[in-house]
């Protein structure tokens, strides 16, 4: 029975244009929609299959909006069976205070005698790319954890992570509880099924308020460099602009 | 002092680039107060010291405190931050920096944690000291957040690219060692096996001085005879968008942008890509882009240095032909 906690959350979708909003401290979703990252759908792909092959259970927690709802149903949708937002503005967040607010949500459900296995959180957000709630969180509640993961198995209490390392294929085998922060690509994350999507509207989300007051990023204000110039040489049209090419690839130097 | 956590290729010594960028911030940051002093620490085995001390010395660090013992022989997250901590504090460091890769970005957030400082990730430039303002990449790299550090130490990483790598022409640094004594429980996470990647799986994607790329205008798994073709007449690796990874027409290792790597060849070939922004994330710092396209609006085409209007299908071999010709 692996308990797996999942974490995820709401960004605006960036696949069409980036848009900001007025006042520069992030992204607008309101046109474009919104989503959870890619390394988040992944996280919630993996926490699936370990407790499907662990006779387990996957809880879905959002730290965000009240329309992070949305997020945890879809997260519900794919088969995880409970979720919990910790509602909040999540502008006024830094990383240590989500990783704070997700350990209070993880220490609570220890003391109340039904502690989480094994969390599972993107590596790093969509938006704010901070690259640290995974690991503020490990330390806040005292656990080992993995990051860059890519494939995840629990096995006798042990969970087994694999990570393309700089080197090489890594392994990385950690005791239970333990915390991964979970790279997309290694999994391909399920689409929901009918049946899923109904059950998921039937879910009762706990919904709480924060823990503890935020103490804030440091963010000053986003930016969008401007696009490039759009001023590309056209080297001609069709195999015919093969001579051409080469000529630059003998310009740049690159042709061995 | 500034500290600059350096990352080398265990097997061959080689520092990796990223670093030697690291390094060139950091001198940058050195100057504009006054010309602190900026040392590197390397941790774990090390296959020749002299290189590396005389690479790290020619990009300006004048120290090289080499991290060594049980705890950090394989890499572990905690234990490396730890190895760092002990150099931060007995060299009274008031910035802390690595580059922008995996390793660096988790040790440094280990390093953050234990502190209970911010830090800030991916960084580009830094606009100001009191207090230290930096600008950093969000968004997969598609835009720029403005953070102010004003906690000692200041931790950041430097995004890929961000900086040029520069010699100063110094001569070696002086290389001390330093054992470190990492605890038990900080040991529980770290790489018990590392598997050496295929030939064609290495990571050369990211250091090839030209990468050919193809997205879905290669039609399918077999559309890319031509395409790795050219990638090995010019010395390249092959490089592909998002959606031949999702069809499964290549593997994942070798996708480009925000979820894939980031790149900075001499030249990108880009074929039968669209351009999107994630993927324009992973290759805009290339120094040249040729991007090959039916598509004569494709944004691709038109932020790339050169543009080929035409099939992929018969423009790429044609090149090869044209290569092949004159070779
Ligand atoms: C959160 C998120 C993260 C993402 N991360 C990445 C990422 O890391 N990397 C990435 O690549 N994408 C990423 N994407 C996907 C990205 O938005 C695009 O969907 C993708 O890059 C498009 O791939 P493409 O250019 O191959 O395909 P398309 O957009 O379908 O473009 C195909 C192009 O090929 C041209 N073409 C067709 N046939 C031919 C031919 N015979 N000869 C020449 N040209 C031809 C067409 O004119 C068109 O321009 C991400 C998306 C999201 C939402």
């Amino acid at each position: 029975m692996t308990r797996v906690l999942a974490a995820v959350k709401r960004v605006a979708d960036t696949s069409g244009e980036v848009v900001l909003t007025e006042d520069g401290q992030g992204l607008d979703g309101r046109f474009a929609g919104w989503t959870i990252g890619d390394h988040d759908a992944c996280a919630v792909e993996l926490a699936i299959r370990v407790a499907e092959a662990g006779d387990g259970s996957v809880t879905v927690l959002s730290v965000g909006a009240p329309e992070a709802v949305e997020q945890i149903r879809s997260a519900l949708a794919l088969g995880a069976g409970a979720g919990i937002l910790v509602e909040t503005d999540p502008s006024a967040m830094g990383p240590a205070d989500v990783a704070a607010e997700i350990a209070a949500v993880v220490s609570g459900a220890a003391e109340a005698g039904e502690p989480y296995d094994l969390v599972v959180l993107g590596n790093d957000a969509a938006d704010t790319g901070d690259f640290q709630v995974p690991i503020r969180l490990a330390h806040l509640v005292g656990r080992p954890i993995v990051t860059g993961a890519r494939m995840l198995e629990v096995a006798d209490g042990v969970l087994v992570a694999q990570v393309q390392g700089p080197y090489g294929d890594e392994t990385y085998e950690l005791p239970l509880p333990a915390v991964a922060a979970v790279l997309e690509g290694g999994a391909e994350p399920r689409y929901p099924s009918l049946r899923g999507r109904m059950a998921a509207k039937k879910v009762e989300i706990d919904v709480r308020a924060p823990a503890g007051s935020p103490s804030g990023s440091g963010r000053v204000r986003w930016h969008v460099p401007p696009a490039a110039s759009g001023e590309a040489e056209v080297l001609g049209e069709g195999p015919a602009a093969a001579p051409a090419v080469v000529e630059v690839l003998e310009r740049l130097g690159v042709l061995r | 002092m500034i500290l600059v956590l350096c990352e080398t290729d265990p097997a061959t010594g080689e520092v990796d680039e990223v670093s030697l960028e690291t390094l060139a911030l950091a001198r940058a940051l050195s100057t504009e107060g006054g010309g602190v002093a900026v040392r590197a620490v390397v941790v774990g085995p090390v296959a020749d010291t002299d290189a590396v001390a005389a690479t790290l010395g020619g990009h300006g660090a004048t120290e090289v405190r080499h991290a060594t013992g049980d705890g950090v022989a394989s890499f572990g997250g905690a234990a490396w931050a730890t190895a760092l901590d002990a150099v931060r504090q007995e060299t009274g460091s008031v910035a802390v920096l690595a580059g922008g890769t995996p390793r660096g970005n988790e040790v440094v957030a280990h390093l953050a944690a234990r502190l209970a400082v911010p830090m800030a990730a991916n960084v580009v430039s830094f606009e100001g000291l009191s207090p230290l303002t930096v600008r950093r990449q969000v968004a997969g790299g598609v835009a720029l957040e403005e953070m102010r550090l004003s906690n000692r130490p200041a931790l950041l990483t430097v995004a890929g690219h961000a900086w040029q790598a520069e010699e100063t022409g110094a001569g070696p640094a002086t290389w001390v060692e330093s054992t470190v004594d990492v605890p038990a429980e900080e040991l529980v996470a770290r790489v018990v096996r590392t598997a050496e990647r295929a030939a064609d799986e290495s990571g050369s994607l990211t250091s090839a001085p030209v990468v050919v790329g193809a997205g879905r205008g290669a039609g399918g798994p077999d559309g890319f005879g031509p395409v790795t073709e050219l990638a090995e007449l010019l010395g390249g690796a092959v490089g592909v968008t998002r959606v031949v990874t999702s069809l499964g027409w290549r593997p994942h290792h070798e996708q480009v942008g925000q979820t894939g790597s980031r790149i900075s060849p001499d030249l990108y070939v880009a074929c039968g890509i669209s351009g999107a922004i994630q993927h324009w994330a992973g290759c805009a710092s290339s120094r040249a882009i040729l991007a090959v396209n039916t598509d004569p609006e494709a944004p691709m085409m038109t932020r790339a240095t050169y543009a080929v209007v035409g099939d992929m299908h018969e423009v790429v071999p044609a090149i090869v032909e044209e290569i092949r010709k004159r070779g």
